[in-house]
């Protein structure tokens, strides 16, 4: 078992015709089983023509009639990329992963008010994607730094994810499914979102959550996770360094009106059971310190 | 994006929030002529700089006087203004906005931000206007009210004169700050502002409800459909070598200590600067030079980093992911040739091809530290600062 995704997901990529959309849909057939699970490209005006093998259509509707794709990637430029979800939404696939980096807050702001009632869901914006060891890859993550395994990875950040990963792997730790949920404020699953997923998970031992400064995403997690969460969970977040008011790139790490602070996040979640460590270094040890 | 205070009340007034009469002044002479024109016998000259808390410092002095106004307004340009927001080094002011003058009878606090938990913009009101919000909202939170915006209605009358009524403006005035605030809100939208700040709405003894100062910053990410908005940037109010480092695709912020932290990834970047400060360093950047590090971004960021006086030792540290490490050790060794480096070179490197990157470190013949992982990039950072000094 996994989350979110698996060897039986069908993935259609929007974007399937620019380089990056092209780059990271050929490492994920050439990962696992990602042959079976790449089954369709959306380009609006190129439909009919084909990439790597892979059909490509002109709307999400057709390619998912055509091909039964279930899950959706975006990489799609930021100006069409919020359209682009709400494409995949109306077609009523079950979720959305979108890498595109750098959509405007106002669109996220539309595009999250007409999901509501909807049975989508969205990863991301501004995220490196979802992989499930193994099995299937989707996103902009290195597969081969993973493998099958008990621990359920879930963070805002891309390379502080892999670097977690590689920690994991050093201490012997596989994973179950590793989900990068970005750091944009507008956004689709949060935290909570996922943690509540990897609980109900029976492939999933323990759970790895990385933070960031800004906002309150880790703190409401940490809080429902004290209440019901059965698996021994670990946490790390960076910017205890950050100082207020700068933004640390992405648009939701920043310090402001005195909330969102390191010290205050990893406080929360010492509070509600979570072991968690000041140093990025520690991740992989603590957790195999936990599974003891 | 940040603008100035006389830029904002330019965009707010096409909006029809209703402004005090002002001129922007970029000289004495200026200023002086703006008493002039705008008339009456009271002026109120402020410092434009984007930083806030402006008055706190003496950047806005009432003038009573065609003299007084020329005597502030010869000492406020050209000075070095220090608020709580600027740091201790100050911003010079080289913009000047003469307003004319009006009789204040109570002062509110009115903003818009995005509010991640609600995922909508939020309208926050307050009858504490001219405080320091932050302050207001902790020691009394009760007397900040906020309303939720639904994203296809807008800020409706009903919602826009509850807000009025909340934050008590009285009743005759309802209707006029319905419809500011209405407005506000109209502004931020349309301009894609991530912060909406009038600090104070004020009303007058004559019940006009106006926005006495106004503050506006915008999602960078939408800069591409408001060119009129980019227009309006003033590179003399950003660091230069974050404005340097924009052009590059780099996400760069200078801050106080030693250790330069060039990164991929905005994440592992704060990480690396937390290890840092762990191992008793502290570290001299921020810097994110995000998912490719080509040797171009990477020698375009070693000289950004080499422009601060502060910079004893840089630490690399990149998590290779797809990019092969022996590519990436190519460019850092060919950045470090480039710019002569002559400070301490620390190099961390993970991911596909690391031993070969490795090599490619140590046959350069440059003095450069290769870390095995990122307690011992940061220890060996750290070490080389001490044995430096």
């Amino acid at each position: 078992m996994s989350i979110l995704i698996d060897k039986n997901t069908r993935v259609l990529t929007q974007g399937i015709t620019g380089k990056t959309g092209q780059f990271h849909t050929k490492a994920g057939k050439e990962y696992a089983n990602g042959a079976a699970c790449c089954v369709a490209g959306v380009t609006p005006k190129k439909g009919g023509q084909s990439y790597e093998g892979i059909p490509i259509f002109e709307t999400v509707k057709e390619a998912k009639a055509a091909t039964g794709a279930n899950v959706s990637v975006i990489y799609v430029p930021p100006p069409f990329a919020a359209a682009a979800i709400d494409e995949a939404v109306e077609a009523d696939l079950d979720l959305v992963i979108c890498i595109t980096d750098g959509i405007p807050v106002r669109d996220m702001i539309r595009t999250k008010y007409k999901m509501i009632g909807k049975r989508t869901k969205l990863i991301g914006p501004n995220c490196p994607g979802v992989i499930t060891p193994d099995e299937c890859k989707i996103g902009i993550m290195p597969g081969h730094i993973h493998k099958k395994g008990p621990i359920g990875v879930l963070s805002r950040s891309g390379t502080l994810t892999y670097e977690a990963v590689g920690q994991l792997m050093e201490a012997g730790l596989g994973q179950s499914s590793c989900v990068g949920i970005g750091g944009d404020p507008v956004n689709g699953l949060k935290h909570i979102d996922v943690m509540k997923m990897f609980n109900d998970d029976p492939a999933t031992e323990a759970v790895v959550m990385v933070g960031e400064i800004g906002g309150t995403d880790e703190e409401d997690c940490a809080r429902w996770v004290k209440a019901n969460m059965k698996k021994p969970v670990i946490g790390f977040i960076a910017g205890l360094t950050a100082p207020p008011g700068k933004r640390m790139g992405h648009a939701g790490a920043i310090i402001s009106g005195g909330k969102g602070t390191a010290e205050s996040k990893l406080a929360v979640m010492e509070e509600c059971g979570i072991k968690v460590t000041r140093n990025p270094a520690q991740m992989g040890q603590l957790m195999k310190s936990v599974l003891k | 994006m940040k603008i100035h205070e006389y830029q904002a009340k330019e965009i707010l007034r096409k909006f029809g929030v209703r402004t005090l009469r002002g001129v922007p002044c970029f000289s004495l002479d200026e200023a002086v002529a703006a008493g002039k024109s705008l008339g009456g016998s009271v002026w109120v000259v402020k410092a434009q700089i984007h930083a806030g808390g402006r008055g706190k410092g003496g950047g806005v002095k009432l003038a009573k006087s065609p003299e007084a106004l020329k005597t502030h307004a010869s000492a406020i340009l050209g000075m070095q203004l220090k608020t709580p927001q600027t740091g201790p080094e100050g911003q010079k002011v080289r913009r000047l906005l003469i307003e004319e003058g009006a009789n204040i009878k109570k002062e509110y606090y009115v903003a818009l931000v995005v509010d991640r938990a609600s995922q909508r913009a939020v309208l926050m009101a307050s009858s504490e206007g001219g405080m320091d919000i932050e302050e207001v909202a902790h020691k009394t939170p009760e007397k900040i009210h906020r309303v939720t915006i639904d994203p296809m209605a807008g800020l409706t009358d009903a919602q826009a004169q509850d807000m009025a009524r909340n934050i008590g403006l009285p009743a005759d005035a309802l209707p006029q700050a319905g419809d500011l605030l209405r407005a506000l809100y109209k502004a931020f939208d349309e301009t894609d502002a991530a912060l909406v700040e009038i600090n104070p709405l004020i009303i007058t003894a004559d019940h006009q409800v106006i926005a006495l100062d106004a503050k506006m910053n915008f999602d960078e990410n939408a800069l591409f459909r408001h060119p009129e908005i980019v227009a309006l940037r003033d590179l003399d109010e950003e660091n230069p070598a974050e404005v340097e480092a924009s052009k590059f695709g780099l996400s760069y912020i200078e801050l106080d200590g030693n250790i330069g932290c060039l990164v991929n990834g905005a994440g592992l970047a704060m990480a690396t600067m937390d290890i840092c400060k762990l191992y008793g360093g502290s570290p001299a950047n921020f810097l994110d030079v995000g998912g490719g590090a080509s040797t171009e971004k990477v020698t375009e960021a070693f000289k950004i980093m080499l422009k601060n006086p502060s910079l004893k030792a840089i630490l690399v540290n990149i998590f290779g992911g797809i990019m092969k490490c022996d590519v990436i050790a190519q460019g850092v060794v060919q950045a470090a040739r480039q710019v002569s480096l002559q400070v301490p070179l620390v190099v961390r490197l993970e991911g596909t091809n690391v031993e070969l990157g490795k090599k490619i470190l140590a046959e350069s013949g440059l003095p450069i530290l290769a870390a095995n992982n990122m307690a011992d990039a940061a220890q060996k950072a750290v070490s080389a600062v001490k044995g430096a000094a």
